[in-house]
């Protein structure tokens, strides 16, 4: 469904992939890992065209979208999905008409027929009762679920989840993960999610990719990562907080450094 | 050094330029699919000039207060009080009217929609936008741009207004000069060609400072600090061409 062959991808000559290769198969969850700062949410932009790789390709349903015009992306969205770190809701309109908001633009669809469906899709959510509430009257976890009702309504074949966890409590976290669980299996929507929480990830993915310095470190499915005896995979798995991945950004010898300051 | 610096910043300010341009013509394009929107462009309208009539009203007020005032005095001196309506209508008119309206727009709407705009990018409102296949040009930037082009001469023409009631209340009913001169000469001495020269005035001032106000919102840093200082450039971009355009203005009509 979404396949990235050896991407390579620099910003301001600072090297974010070097020779990424990862695949998400159809109806199936994939999980990608790393570390903070890894270029996840990179990947998630250069696999929905916003922007492009300088080297390889990232093909999604099929086509390259490097050749693709706007037009074309701009279809290929149409059957993607996306949940954002921060919701996105747009903040001027309420939870009802944010759900709306595609079926509006995109369909010719009747109103009663719009708030059919969008009623089913925050029934779903746990959030009809919210249809009224402006997003600054939602909490974190709250957001997040008119933001994944926002991107099923259209009836997506691909999500893509950035960070889905990130500052839930364990309550909300749990709904998250359960509906991710659920879309995928009664729908067959296939899920790409990008997280550093490795636990909750393992409960739901088919096949997870371990991202590090630029590449996939390691891949397979959750339970195989876990049993790797990979110095880099064993300190993301287990957390270590130093190893492969160093605590220390790169700095000068401490002891020269300080007695430098003490000079000037 | 300093000629290397010099040259980056023509260049820097050549470069924006060119965006801003190639910002314009794609703008440009939204806007006639905005225009089917009548819904949100009145929205925009509402906001960028509904939201501004206390203070436009307000500040037309004393404008047309002090011109009669200062406007008296200086015309008792040569025993001509009476034409003190016509002095203020001609200056309302083709000069403070549009250039005050376009200032305090400027400030109170350009900011908002600068600020607006930006927080929506900070927030990934513009990116989820474009993940829903929706262009964030047309469903936000165009009707916010066309709402301030409509609202700027409606705007303008209330400052108008409610200026010559303040002149004529100061004028007329504090100083004394007789109601009828007052209006007559109005009348008389202002033409058609006054009110076009206005008009085209607000309707250009309307034009930059939406550009700006949307341009600047649309490509700011999204961070606290980078809506911060679009917003800065917003009020000092506009301001200074707003004078600047009104000098051109001013002598193409003369």
């Amino acid at each position: 469904m979404v396949e990235v062959r050896d991407v390579h991808y620099a910003v301001r000559g600072r090297a974010i992939f070097r020779g990424l290769t990862l695949s998400a198969r159809k109806g199936e969850i994939t999980a990608v890992m790393g570390p903070s700062g890894t270029g996840k949410t990179t990947l998630l932009r250069l696999m929905t065209a916003q922007i492009q790789a300088d080297a390889g390709t990232i093909s999604v349903f099929g086509r390259d979208v490097a050749q693709m015009g706007s037009q074309q992306v701009f279809a290929m969205r149409r059957r993607m999905g996306m949940l954002f770190q921060n919701s996105a809701l747009l903040s001027d309109l309420d939870v009802f008409e944010n759900v709306a908001f595609p079926l509006r633009e995109h369909t010719d669809l009747t109103e009663p027929l719009i708030r059919n469906l969008v009623l089913a899709k925050l029934n779903a959510v746990g959030l009809r009762g919210a249809a009224d509430l402006m997003p600054a009257e939602l909490s974190g976890g709250m957001a997040r679920r008119v933001a994944l009702a926002r991107a099923v309504v259209m009836d997506p074949e691909v999500l893509i989840y950035d960070e889905p966890f990130v500052g839930l409590d364990p309550i909300a976290l749990g709904m998250i993960l359960r509906l991710i669980q659920q879309l995928n299996q009664a729908l067959g929507i296939t899920s790409i999610v990008v997280s550093h929480d490795v636990a909750e990830l393992a409960t739901i993915a088919h096949q997870s990719y371990l991202m590090a310095e630029g590449r996939v470190v390691a891949a397979g499915t959750p339970a195989e990562l876990a049993r790797s005896d990979s110095p880099i995979v064993s300190q993301f798995m287990s957390g270590k907080p130093d190893g492969p991945v160093p605590f220390d950004y790169p700095a000068p010898d401490i002891v020269t450094q300080l007695l430098d300051g003490e000079g000037a | 050094m300093n000629g290397v610096l010099r040259l980056t910043l023509l260049t820097d300010a050549l470069a924006r330029l060119g965006r801003m341009a190639l910002f314009l013509f794609n703008l440009l394009l939204q806007c006639l699919r905005a225009l089917g929107r009548p819904g949100l462009v009145v929205a925009q309208i509402y906001n960028a000039g509904g939201r501004s009539l206390v203070i436009i009203m307000l500040s037309g007020l004393f404008t047309g207060m002090v011109l009669a005032l200062l406007g008296f005095n200086l015309l008792q001196r040569f025993g001509s009080q009476e034409a003190l309506g016509f002095a203020a209508a001609l200056a309302l008119i083709k000069e403070l009217g549009p250039v005050l309206t376009a200032l305090l727009f400027a400030g109170r709407a350009g900011t908002a929609l600068t600020s607006e705009i930006g927080l929506m990018n900070a927030t990934d409102q513009l990116t989820a936008m474009k993940m829903m296949a929706v262009d964030p040009l047309r469903y936000v930037a165009a009707p916010r741009f066309l709402g301030g082009v409509i609202a700027m001469p409606l705007l303008t023409a209330i400052f108008d207004i409610v200026g010559l009631f303040g002149a004529h209340t100061i004028g007329v009913r504090m100083m004394g000069v007789d109601n009828g001169s007052f209006w007559s000469q109005m009348q008389a001495a202002v033409g058609l060609h006054d009110v076009t020269e206005g008009i085209t005035k607000s309707l250009v001032f309307g034009f930059v400072c939406s550009l700006i106000a949307v341009y600047e919102g649309y490509h700011a840093e999204p961070t606290a600090e980078g809506v911060g200082l679009a917003t800065t450039r917003t009020v000092v971009a506009s301001s200074v061409l707003t004078l600047l355009l009104d000098y051109m203005l001013t002598a193409a009509f003369l």
